[in-house]
């Protein structure tokens, strides 16, 4: 078992991936909430966890739960916008899906963060490799099954 | 300048000290010899680390020993860091902080909450250090004992000397030993090893 560091070199070597893949997931101004709330739960978590060799993929799953969280809260609040865009919405697609949101939660992480990721904050797939450290071939693998296990589930 | 993510961290900081997330807080301090590495618990300064001690080591050390909640919090240390800057201009002669003695035990600790009662300007020797804790023979475990005190400067070791008044050891080298006897009036500034 390796020895767990500071949490402050988590941190250092860190924040910045997490902070950046939050503004992708979730857009600047929700970066910041789902950064301390990522981080407030790596710490209280930090002193049990049992493997401290892939902690990054470890902060990362714990940022997307909190960007799908985010999402989902923000279905219920209305979102401060710069501009209303000037397009009729479908009905149906205007409405947040609780549900869609609860199965895009229940997906496996990569999965779950490459949907967020492309549907969430329109990231292209060779970002969504750069932000989970695959690549976009992987990316869009990922993608592919998780929108396929969506479709069932909400089928 | 500040970016984004650094003022994040900053107010993740501020948050973890109020939810009681903040295990360990660090900092590092100047001082007259060079920068000194502070750390502190929910119960008080646990750790001093000296200038020609390795600050990364020290802190992975408390990581492992302590809790690995370690971060760097500045400002959870302004307290010690103000009373050991008016120590090093010669304006305090009694730390009034809380310590955190966890980091030593049994005899070692003994000998070290002795030496925290030495008073300013005063030397002992390590026997009768011994005899204080408890031991009077085990006078080179007492010196083991000053060797490894974890909270040095506020926890003044540097006032223990060889039975005849030679300066013995310190961890933060000799030279530094000498520098805060001559602060604190001991010795006039001639080399005395």
């Amino acid at each position: 078992m390796t020895a767990l560091p500071p949490f402050q070199t988590v941190l250092d070597e860190h924040s910045a991936a997490v902070m950046a893949i939050l503004q992708g997931a979730v857009g600047r101004d929700g970066a910041d909430d789902c950064f301390q709330e990522t981080f407030l739960a790596a710490l209280r978590a930090y002193p049990k966890l049992a493997d401290a060799s892939s902690l990054r993929g470890w902060l990362l799953t714990i940022a997307h739960r909190k960007a799908i969280d985010h999402h989902r809260a923000r279905g219920r609040n209305p979102v401060p916008v710069a501009e209303v865009a000037e397009v009729a919405v479908e009905d149906g697609i205007s409405e947040p899906d609780e549900r869609l949101w609860a199965a895009v939660g229940a997906l496996p992480p990569k999965q779950r963060a490459a949907v967020a990721l492309r549907y969430g904050s329109d990231l292209p797939h060779n970002e969504i490799g750069a932000a989970l450290g695959c690549s976009p071939e992987a990316a869009r693998r990922n993608l592919h099954e998780g929108l396929k296990r969506l479709r069932k589930e909400l089928a | 300048m500040k970016t984004a993510t650094n003022s994040a961290i900053d107010r993740l900081k501020a948050r973890a000290a109020e939810e009681g997330l903040l295990d360990v807080a660090y900092t590092t301090a100047d001082s007259p010899f060079g920068p000194l590495l502070l750390a502190q618990t929910k119960r008080g300064l646990v750790r001093v680390g000296l200038p020609n001690q390795d600050q990364d080591g020290l802190l992975v050390d408390l990581a492992d020993r302590v809790s690995p909640r370690v971060l760097e919090a500045p400002a959870q240390l302004d307290e010690v860091r103000r009373e050991l800057d008016l120590y090093f201009e010669g304006k305090l002669d009694r730390f009034d902080l809380p310590l955190d003695w966890q980091l030593s035990g049994g005899f070692r600790q003994r000998v070290l909450r002795a030496i925290n009662r030495i008073p300013y300007g005063q030397t002992r020797s390590y026997t009768e250090m011994a005899r204080r804790a408890g031991n009077e023979r085990a006078v080179r475990a007492a010196g083991t004992a000053c060797g490894s005190n974890p909270i040095p400067l506020v926890v003044p070791c540097h006032r223990v000397l060889r039975t005849g008044g030679a300066l013995g050891g310190y961890g933060g080298g000799l030279p530094m030993k000498q520098g805060l006897l001559e602060l604190e009036g001991v010795l006039d500034g001639r080399s005395k090893t």
